[in-house]
């Protein structure tokens, strides 16, 4: 059988546990003091579009404000900004999902790419309405760049517990 | 009878209203921390969550700061200490007659009858990290709520100020450095002693502003607290002067400066304890509560921003 992580493929179905764990680690991950490396990706913002695209309905809104609140208050940022944001590019990666998933991976990356944008140029905005403030460079942009070039790494990992183990009997009835 | 949809079919509010209720959940927030500054209850509740996933992801950070610091070489830890030691014997003189020089203000104001200075103390707190914001410039130091650490305070290392506490947590707070957008210090230049403020650029510089074109500015001039804002006392280095654009055209020298503190180190700080306010005498007391309850019909907006900075 060939390999696709297209929605063609069957998987097993994923344990919820797993993921609410790799939406933690990715809470931690921007958490890592990595200061004023503006080019880090947005962890949080990758991994919930992946699992708002996989699982819509387990992963929606209601955790993409959760998350976003999260990040607003460790991040010192105005409270909203990142919640705002997330809920946001949740919806839209949730009502895409079904088209989506019918591309290969370097065409998934595509899609994603505009989305994880969207997170950034969202709190930008907001930010410029509410208080002012200057331009934060355009390393501040790259980020998602970096994030969409991860995404087909990051499908092969999140699935990794989903895949089924290939069988081999060859002489099977049916 | 009802035609309900079989339970397994049921998904709950239809996604559009759903987002609609979380975007204007989340405005509502937006709107009230950025306009009213009336959230930090809510702030400090929420950070109690974030606060052990943030320690959790600084763990591995620490770690290897501590080995690190572990395999320091003797030599290294030798030399420093020598150093250190031959610091504090050139310190010795100045400091001997710094104590002496201050009791003898101390008397001789007496003697004219002068206000005493207030002296500074404060406790000492290690800067954390800093925010992740790009928007701003912020670090996190370790005393909060818990050490009486109060918003407002003045923030200084070895060589001079840094900034201003400007949010407070259960166990951490948030400083604003000099070089936020958002900071201004009162400051003097001490050769000439002209009052002035300055402002941050938020690229790690500052810039002295409202002093007119043909003023007596040169680079190297030392900038230092005026203490008229009731916030820092007076005397502190803030900044040099670096570069000074004289525009003809312009009213306004454009005078640019670099914080004199290591404003964008890591390390330790000191928090300097609240200054006591002053009381206003009598008759500017009842001329300032009369604009208030002038101004107070008219938008509240510059006050809540004024109320925010002190």
């Amino acid at each position: 059988m060939q390999t696709s992580y297209g929605s063609a493929r069957i998987l097993l179905p994923v344990r919820p546990w797993f993921i609410f764990l790799t939406l933690l680690l990715a809470l931690l991950l921007n958490l890592l003091p990595t200061g004023i490396l503006l080019a880090m990706p947005d962890w949080v913002a990758l991994v919930l579009v992946f699992w708002s695209i996989r699982e819509p309905r387990r992963i929606g809104m209601g955790s993409a404000f959760l998350l976003g609140l999260a990040m607003d208050i460790a991040d010192a940022s105005l409270l909203g900004q990142h919640a705002f944001a997330y809920v946001l590019v949740a919806y839209a990666a949730s009502s895409l999902s079904r088209r989506i998933l019918w591309f290969p991976l370097g065409q998934q990356a595509l899609q994603v790419f505009p989305l994880l944008l969207i997170v950034q140029i969202v709190q930008y905005g907001l930010r410029m309405l509410l208080i002012g403030g200057d331009f934060p460079g355009v390393f501040y942009f790259l980020g998602p760049c970096f994030a969409t070039m991860l995404w087909p790494l990051l499908t092969l990992v999140l699935l990794l517990p989903q895949h089924q183990p290939v069988d081999h009997d060859a002489n099977r009835p049916l | 009878m009802d035609h309900q949809p079989p339970p397994f079919f049921n998904r709950g509010p239809a996604p559009l209203a759903l987002l609609t209720f979380y975007i204007a959940l989340s405005l509502a927030l937006l709107i009230a921390d950025a306009r009213f500054q009336t959230l930090e209850m809510l702030r400090q509740g929420l950070s109690l969550f974030t606060h052990p996933v943030q320690n959790l992801a600084h763990l591995p950070g620490q770690v290897v700061e501590q080995v690190s610091s572990y395999f320091v070489s003797l030599a290294r830890l030798q030399e420093e200490n020598a150093q250190l030691k031959r610091t504090r014997l050139e310190n010795v003189s100045s400091l001997l007659r710094t104590k002496q020089l201050e009791s003898e203000n101390q008397r001789l104001r007496k003697l004219l009858e002068l206000k005493e200075r207030p002296t500074a103390h404060g406790q000492l707190s290690q800067i954390l990290f800093s925010a992740r914001d790009p928007y701003s410039r912020r670090v996190v130091i370790d005393k909060g709520l818990q050490d009486h650490v109060q918003a407002g305070q003045p923030v200084i290392d070895d060589a001079g100020i840094v900034g201003q506490v400007t949010r407070v947590f259960p166990f951490v707070s948030e400083v604003t450095l000099i070089t936020d957008k958002e900071q201004s210090v009162p400051v003097q230049i001490v050769r000439t002693g002209q009052r002035s403020v300055v402002f941050g650029l938020g690229n790690g510089q500052l810039e002295l502003r409202f002093l007119p074109a043909n003023t007596d500015v040169q680079n190297n001039d030392l900038l230092v607290t005026s203490g008229l804002d009731g916030i820092y006392l007076a005397g502190f280095p803030v900044a040099k002067v670096v570069r000074i654009d004289r525009d003809a055209t312009q009213a306004f020298a454009r005078i640019f400066c670099t914080p004199i503190a290591g404003v964008e180190n890591f390390g330790e700080v000191l928090v300097l304890a609240p200054r006591p306010t002053v009381a206003l005498p009598e008759p500017l007391a009842k001329q300032t509560a009369a604009n208030d309850r002038k101004s107070a019909n008219k938008a509240g907006q510059g006050r809540k921003k004024r109320a925010k900075k002190e």
